[in-house]
């Protein structure tokens, strides 16, 4: 019967198609697990407690660590999340809530759109010309504003889309009850959207934590300890790309060191997150 | 109509076909007789033309507790509703029935306004509740919802515990003492149905009941804070029939304390639950009346044929 | 059909025709049972009358298949509205038919037991035979065209019956003063008058309940004119 050839075929293409995406899966782990296991083994050498605790030691020198770069990347990172978090949350809010068909939403989500995919060394060389010329010198401030504009359109379309995945009818029963518009956002509409923003958050973080492009031109990168945001700040990244540059032996086992503990905090971040977003949203 | 598909009596056709079917095996039926035709059809009272609404639309009921007089409702340019009037009796259960997309919902949720959270909808006309006019801009819509509750589609328990759900509409209204919350939380969770099977897990969260004991949540969030009014959107549509007859049980003891408008797809629900019933179609009341009259002897052609199933 | 729509489930439809298929055919059934039981006794002939008796039980038996018919659709389709009171009336009416069907069988049986006819008052007995049999015909009729003109002549003319009844039971009184020793022909005849006066009155039950399948007005206990003009009032 016609049917029988039809149906083994059929079996045939589907174990061809089901093979070849099988192992074009097992190709991208092979790599990333490459890219992970070779980070990892030349990285762990520079992981001791002087890594730590210790400044970067002068050229041609062994021993130091990277403790001024560290404090520098939370600092920043932290300083652009409390730039951006209320900002994106607040844009993201607007667009879900009150842009609905508005022309001004659709040029905000176009306007994110665009800034989440605008590659991140342009940011950084916005806030060079709009900041660090007019003020005379790099700084913390212009690092850390840098990085916020990165992570306020991902804070910004999170927010929207878990705000629009919660049912409309959360809303109208929130209201039902007589409750104001306000009440209903802070009481039950962030509350049902929690899990999504929070993760929103953490990817942004975990994305701007990476980040070099922006800090070249901004927070540049210094060898002391931190002394305040208004001047250069020194930051793994940078730091990273410019001993990864270097001549030196010693810079370049530090540099595997901060490619490491960016990779490990940027694992730890992402798997966080999709922690929470696999607990609280069901 | 009737009269022209039959013949006269005089003519006989005794071969017609479908009594010719029954001669096989009950030997004759009288010679007088052509196609049966019995029944069926009361079109003969039928005159009115498709869409008019009734004159007498708006039927009496004893005490209305909120009179709809002359409602238009627009989506933008698209009217939804065009000159509705109506009754709800106080203290009754009054149910809407009507295929999908006549107005049924519109209607009801423009009595608590729940289209002002939409641009471009708006409402003309008047809904009187103790004969204020809801829709004047000087009635509050939060004002209006504290004494107007609402049940929806699809139960929607609140992110947190089954007591801070049912305690939300409450401390909306101010301070509350906590012992005196309690109390109410307490009473409204009876009120539901549901005490006896939340009183252990008060303080899980709302979204691990059951479907139909979140319906019961979101129905005693809505008693709590104590409405004259309850309108309920098609409650039921996502239960099972156990659980929709626990909700059909509750309307039925809301009967005399709260005045209940329910919209619903099952018209044996709403033969079953409610004392008046009106006919929804394409944005019209076509028929409002005493449930039993409009499910034995509705007076619109439209009704009957909804009703009996014969909507094309 | 009369319908301007049909039902969406066709089923539906078909098994609506197949209930007044019935009930007409039961109708048929009993016209006829009616008319041979008196023809039976007019013309003095025992195997009619047999006959007649013998066919009560296929009246019952599609009395019984109506009701079977009725039950399914009241629990399969939930009739509502028109259906439902045609369904209910559909109840009503097959019982007043079987009704009618035996009280033809106890005419047959009257006459066997009175072997022979007493006499002479057969004529006040056929012409109510007649009237009886023409308000059977026009109440089967109404309702087979749902025609509540026709169904209110019928309730109207009840009365004549009635009256028919009872001069013919005077008749028969005055006839067994005369003649003691056939007094128990006699009240076998006055109860087959009997038998023909309730064959009316079952009659008109069945066009009361034309009416209250097309109207969904219930007449049954309103005097003739009030019913009248509430059926005008539309």
């Amino acid at each position: 019967m016609p049917n029988h050839i039809d149906t083994r075929r059929r079996v045939l293409t589907n174990r061809l198609v089901m093979g070849i995406s099988t192992l074009s899966a097992m190709l991208g782990l092979a790599m990333l697990a490459w890219i992970l296991g070779d980070v990892a083994l030349k990285g762990i050498h520079a992981i001791n407690w002087d890594f730590f605790t210790k400044l970067p030691p002068p050229p041609g020198e062994t021993g130091g660590g990277l403790a001024n770069a560290m404090l520098g990347t939370l600092l920043l990172t932290a300083t652009a999340a409390l730039i951006a978090v209320p900002f994106g949350v607040m844009a993201g809010t607007f667009l879900a809530e009150f842009g609905h068909g508005g022309r001004v939403a659709a040029v905000v989500r176009y306007v994110s759109d665009i800034l989440v995919s605008a590659p991140s060394i342009v940011v950084g060389m916005c806030v060079y010309l709009l900041v660090v010329v007019p003020s005379g010198h790099f700084s913390g401030w212009a690092g850390a504003l840098s990085l916020a504009v990165i992570m306020i359109p991902v804070v910004t379309r999170t927010t929207d889309e878990m705000l629009r995945l919660v049912p409309t009818e959360m809303r109208e029963a929130t209201l039902a009850l007589g409750a104001p518009y306000w009440r209903m956002m802070l009481g039950v509409i962030y509350r049902a959207a929690a899990a999504g923003m929070t993760t929103g958050i953490l990817l942004a973080v975990a994305r701007v934590s990476g980040e070099t492009a922006p800090l070249l031109f901004t927070a540049l990168n210094s060898p002391y300890w931190l002394d305040g945001l208004n001047g250069p700040v020194a930051n793994l990244t940078v730091t990273l790309f410019n001993y990864a540059m270097s001549p030196y032996d010693e810079w370049h086992t530090l540099a595997w060191g901060a490619a490491l503990l960016i990779t490990v905090s940027v694992l730890v971040l992402t798997g966080f997150s999709r922690i929470i977003l696999g607990t609280r949203i069901r | 109509m009737a009269p022209d598909s039959t013949n006269n009596p005089s003519q006989n056709n005794p071969k017609d076909a479908s009594s010719g079917e029954s001669q096989a095996t009950v030997e004759q039926t009288s010679p007088t007789r052509d196609t049966p035709v019995i029944g069926i059809s009361p079109h003969k009272k039928m005159r009115k033309p498709y869409l008019e609404p009734s004159p007498t639309a708006s039927s009496r009921v004893e005490k209305a507790k909120v009179s709809v007089r002359g409602l238009n409702f627009f989506y933008g340019d698209k009217q939804a509703l065009t000159d509705n009037t109506l009754d709800i009796a106080h203290g009754k259960v009054t149910a809407f029935i009507g295929p999908s997309g006549c107005g049924k919902s519109t209607h009801i949720r423009s009595y608590n306004r729940m289209y002002d959270l939409y641009k471009g909808q708006r409402a003309e006309g008047e809904i009187l509740l103790d004969g204020v006019n809801i829709l004047s801009p000087g009635v509050s819509s939060l004002e209006l919802r504290h004494r107007i509750g609402m049940i929806f589609q699809r139960p929607t328990p609140f992110p947190m515990t089954v007591f801070d759900n049912v305690a939300y509409g409450l401390r909306l209204r101010g301070r509350i003492p906590r012992s005196d919350l309690a109390g109410r939380v307490e009473e409204a969770l009876k009120g539901a149905a549901l005490w006896n099977e939340v009183k252990d897990d008060l303080h899980k969260p709302g979204a691990h009941l059951s479907g139909g004991q979140q319906q019961r949540l979101c129905i005693a969030r809505a008693i709590a804070v104590e409405p004259e009014v309850i309108l309920m959107d098609e409650p039921c549509s996502a239960l099972d029939p156990i659980a929709t007859g626990k909700i059909e049980e509750l309307i039925d003891e809301f009967r005399g304390r709260y005045t209940v408008v329910i919209v619903t797809h099952n018209m044996q629900q709403a033969a079953r639950v409610s004392d008046y019933t009106a006919f929804f179609f394409m944005g019209r009341v076509i028929e409002f009346g005493e449930t039993e009259e409009i499910f034995t002897n509705p007076r619109e052609e439209q009704t009957e044929a909804y009703i009996t199933g014969r909507f094309g | 059909m009369p319908t301007t729509q049909s039902h969406t489930i066709r089923k539906f439809d078909e098994e609506l025709t197949e209930l007044k298929t019935r009930v007409l055919s039961l109708g048929g059934l009993v016209e006829k049972a009616i008319a041979s039981s008196m023809q039976a006794l007019l013309q003095q002939d025992t195997a009619l009358a047999e006959q007649t008796i013998e066919r009560d039980k296929a009246i019952n038996a599609l009395e019984v298949q109506c009701d079977d018919l009725t039950r399914s659709i009241l629990v399969r389709r939930q009739p509502a509205a028109g259906d439902l009171r045609f369904i209910i009336s559909t109840i009503k009416v097959v019982t007043d038919l079987e009704r009618m069907g035996d009280l033809a069988a106890g005419i047959a049986e009257g006459f066997l037991r009175l072997g022979e006819l007493p006499g002479t008052p057969q004529a006040g007995l056929a012409t109510m035979s007649e009237m009886v049999q023409a308000q059977v015909a026009r109440a089967l009729d109404a309702l087979s065209r749902g025609d509540i003109d026709l169904a209110m002549e019928v309730i109207a003319r009840d009365t004549a019956i009635d009256e028919l009844y009872h001069s013919a039971y005077r008749e028969m009184l005055t006839y067994m003063l005369e003649n003691p020793r056939k007094i128990s022909s006699y009240i076998i005849l006055s109860n087959i008058a009997k038998n023909l006066e309730r064959i009316g009155d079952h009659a008109t039950n069945i066009c009361e309940m034309v009416i209250y399948i097309i109207r969904g007005h219930d007449i049954r206990h309103v005097d003739h004119e009030a019913a009248a003009a509430l059926l005008k009032e539309g």
